[in-house]
């Protein structure tokens, strides 16, 4: 990490991205290259909830893939800012080790879909970044049962493996899980996508307190209402498109 | 002195090259206790399953002046005991005995004489199976690394198994000992009752395996420890009864078939210590003679 | 983050006579970091697991490792005794076959006290409530402790060779497939408990496998091998998700069809 102490301040960025481009190479076709984000630049501060925009398939859950270290980035930086001690961290070098950091104190991210492990029930997926962080089990179950009644999953499934749930039953889950931790950053993939309006309406009342609680979000919401209710800036990602055709 | 009549036999039957290089593995056990020494094992004129490496250090080791005394699970009066005496006789023209405290060399299988050894005495054990890990790892350059560097906790595997299985450690013979704090070894199939006897013995103990070719020695007055767990402390058989002919007491006793209706008695297994004692006048009146038929409870070599 | 690598491997290689096992093999593992080597059989990956382990000698190239005191040496200037001592306290192998990582012939409880009774442990009950312990941490009834391996299921012999080798509490466990010989119900179980063990415990890991979904499952980072060289290496989400290699693709593609 790189010392930048004079950025030690409220309100400074706590997510710089600076001229990140990415393209895909499909070997298997060929080796065609498939570009889709240039010259991607844009800060997230503390309270602040940037949403991305644009259409199907320009390139906005790539952008967020990156930032969280599951996309590589052919070009660029990402820079994420240490709230307490100004420290800076370019996530964008790809280390493991530093992704992997960076994850468990700085990123958090709630996915499109919730990847589910065999024979881990819903509860312990919830309550597992808490375990893995030093959290006391029974004080980590009661604190993701807790979410996941805020959500409103029923409790008969809370000790299930989500593998048999429904769409919008894993969705909570996975928001469950992404919002357990109070990560300065939170990267959300249009997570009330498979939701109700009374889940999208609690899901917005967490957005808030997070926002509230100066988390810096990047988010993807295609629900309209939901966009509006939450949304400080909006970035329209077509403006990064290096497609012919979006 | 050789009988002239008698064809030229080298004395005790193996040539003196032969027994050199015998005589060379047996300093070299004795110069490391407990370390298996391997040896150019040869034909001998009798089975393996009779004592052939006992045969072959006792040969190597006898001198026209040494007496002799073979006993087979404590017996002088047994096949395999009278054949290897006779032999001996024979071959190297030695005097024999029955005596324990006469004998200057003592060549055993399956006992250690109840008399006490005394410095001088060499005793000489017939080994079936020379290594003490083999029941757990067959693979001899295994055993070999395993002994070279003193990892030896599969002895307790066996003996935890032991414990886990009958409660007790049911090892009653070829009990492992550790010599001198450095090598587990095999006593060979000695009753545990007489590993105690091994422990800082003032005698030479000198152990044969003719089929796996190999010697070890235990010199005079060599630490000699049952292996065992603190909670479960190795402990020797305890008799209850008292040998029926000559009323002894803290030795080890054979059960004795009387008759066929069930009839049976303990007696010494150490039939000198018997006879000794009961020439002395320790004797139980009206009791059968000794030397019936003894139960062959013992696996045999 | 702790800073040291637990081992550390540079310019790694075996021949077999001609042949090439594996060459040019560099990489790391830090403390409580298990790491995924995947690619088809004959990429080199049970080859560099066993150089790496020392059951196989290696021909040329580097591998440390960090001692409980600190030092981090070559293995290749630790003496045979040292190596071995090593193997069955700080290391554990967890084999593809359990017979070949149990014996079969002897007790559970026999079966996990072993390296207990290796270092020294001298005290049956101690050994045995210790076994016990293990038994049931890897959900095997510790009624089942006297019984033989031959007498369990091919899950329970897995789960009872790990047993074995965490009882010594191990720094680093070395795994070639180990749930390559079971039923896909089984398996689950399998995996399920190692990732718990593993993160319970704070291992590190070295695991083989040809089965990206156990990779992924297990591993937060992933080498990829081909030909007996990493053609790609990264965190495990990423080689996944987004990996560049042609070789990392089709592996990937061939898998993202369930
Ligand atoms: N792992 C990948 N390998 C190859 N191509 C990919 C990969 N991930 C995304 N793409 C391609 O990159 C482009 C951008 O995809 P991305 O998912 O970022 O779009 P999006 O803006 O999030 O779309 P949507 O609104 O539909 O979710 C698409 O053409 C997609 O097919
Ligand atoms: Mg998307
Ligand atoms: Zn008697």
């Amino acid at each position: 990490m790189v010392t930048d102490n004079p950025s030690v301040m409220a309100g400074a960025p706590l997510l710089s991205v600076e001229d990140v481009s990415k393209s895909f190479t499909i070997h298997l076709r060929g080796g065609v290259r498939l570009p889709v984000v240039a010259n991607v630049t844009f800060e997230v501060s503390p309270g602040e909830c940037l949403v991305l925009g644009g259409p199907s398939g320009i390139g906005k859950s790539s952008i967020l893939r990156m930032i969280f270290g599951n996309y590589a980035v052919d070009t660029g930086r990402i820079l994420v800012r240490d709230r307490s001690t100004g420290d800076v961290a370019d996530l964008a070098s790809g280390d493991p080790r530093l992704v992997l950091s960076l994850r468990r104190d700085h990123i958090g991210y709630v996915s499109q879909f919730l990847r589910t492990i065999p024979r881990v029930s819903a509860l312990d997926v919830v309550a597992e970044p808490l375990l893995t962080r030093g959290v006391e089990r029974k004080a980590a179950s009661n604190r993701a049962a807790a979410m996941l009644e805020r959500l409103n999953l029923p409790s008969a499934l809370f000790n299930l493996p989500p593998a048999t749930f429904s769409g919008g039953e894993k969705q909570r889950v996975n928001i469950a899980r992404g919002f357990m931790i109070d990560h300065p950053i939170l990267l959300l993939d249009e997570p009330t996508a498979s939701l109700d309006e009374t889940n999208r309406d609690v899901v917005v009342g967490m957005i808030r307190e997070k926002l509230a609680a100066g988390t810096a979000i990047l988010g993807i919401f295609h629900d309209i209402p939901v966009r509006e209710a939450v949304a400080t800036s909006i970035l329209d990602v077509a403006a990064f498109s290096t497609r012919e055709a979006a | 002195m050789r009988n002239p009549s008698l064809p030229a036999y080298n004395f005790a039957y193996l040539d003196e090259q032969t027994k050199r290089m015998i005589r060379r593995a047996i300093l070299k056990a004795i110069a490391i206790p407990g370390y298996q020494v391997p040896f150019a094992s040869r034909e001998m004129p009798m089975p393996y399953g009779w004592g052939t490496g006992g045969v072959q250090v006792t040969a190597s080791i006898l001198g026209p002046d040494d007496v002799l005394k073979v006993i087979d699970q404590g017996a002088d009066d047994t096949t395999n005991a009278v054949s290897i005496r006779a032999f001996f006789a024979k071959v190297a023209n030695v005097a024999t005995t029955t005596r324990t405290a006469d004998a200057t060399i003592i060549q055993t299988r399956h006992r250690i004489p109840e008399t006490p050894l005394a410095h001088g005495q060499i005793i000489v054990y017939q080994v079936p199976i020379p290594e003490p890990l083999r029941f757990l790892e067959p693979r001899e350059t295994e055993t070999r690394v395993m002994h070279a560097l003193e990892e030896y906790g599969l002895v307790h595997v066996k003996l935890y198994e032991d414990i886990a299985q009958h409660g007790h450690i049911a090892t009653t013979y070829a009990y492992p000992v550790k010599v001198e704090g450095r090598y587990v070894m095999d006593p060979s199939p000695i009753p545990k009752f007489d590993n105690p006897k091994m422990h800082r013995s003032p005698a030479l103990q000198l152990f044969g395996a003719g089929r796996e070719k190999r010697i070890y020695a235990l010199p005079p007055f060599t630490d000699v420890v049952s292996l065992d767990f603190e909670d479960h402390p190795f402990t020797v058989q305890r008799f209850e009864a008292r040998c029926a002919l000559c009323n002894a007491q803290e030795v080890y006793l054979d059960e004795v078939i009387t008759d066929d209706r069930g009839g049976r008695m303990f007696v010494c297994s150490d039939t000198d210590y018997c006879e000794t004692r009961r020439s002395k006048g320790s004797q139980v009146g009206g009791l059968p003679q000794h030397g019936a038929a003894k139960a062959d409870w013992e696996a045999a070599e | 983050m702790n800073s040291e690598p637990i081992l550390s491997v540079r310019k790694l290689e075996k021949r077999y006579g001609n042949f090439i096992g594996c060459t040019d093999v560099s990489f790391d593992v830090w403390p409580g970091e298990v790491v995924a080597i995947v690619g088809e059989s004959g990429s080199g990956k049970t080859t560099l697991l066993n150089c790496i382990s020392t059951r196989m000698e290696r021909s040329s190239g580097e591998i440390r490792y960090r001692m409980r005191d600190q030092r981090f040496p070559d293995l290749a200037e630790l003496g045979e005794a040292e190596l071995r001592f090593l193997m069955r306290t700080d290391w554990g192998f967890v084999h593809q076959n359990p017979a070949d990582g149990l014996r079969m012939r002897v007790s559970a409880g026999a079966n996990v006290g072993e390296r207990l009774m290796a270092i020294g442990d001298r005290n049956y009950g101690d050994i045995r409530s210790r076994a016990s312990d293990w038994l049931e941490r890897v959900e095997i009834a510790a009624s089942r402790i006297d019984d033989m391996p031959v007498s369990f299921s091919g899950g329970m012999r897995q789960r009872l060779q790990i047993a074995r080798n965490l009882v010594t509490h191990p720094r680093l466990i070395f795994m070639d497939e180990p749930t390559g010989g079971l039923d896909v119900s089984v398996q689950a179980r399998v995996l399920d408990l190692l990732r718990m063990l593993v993160s319970d415990l704070g291992l590190s890991v070295i695991i083989v496998t040809h089965d990206l979904g156990v990779a992924r499952l297990l591993s937060q980072r992933m080498i990829v091998m081909k030909s007996g060289r990493i053609v790609e290496q990264g965190l495990t989400d990423r080689v996944m998700d987004d990996p560049s290699h042609p070789y990392t693709q089709l592996l990937v593609a061939s898998i993202l069809e369930n």
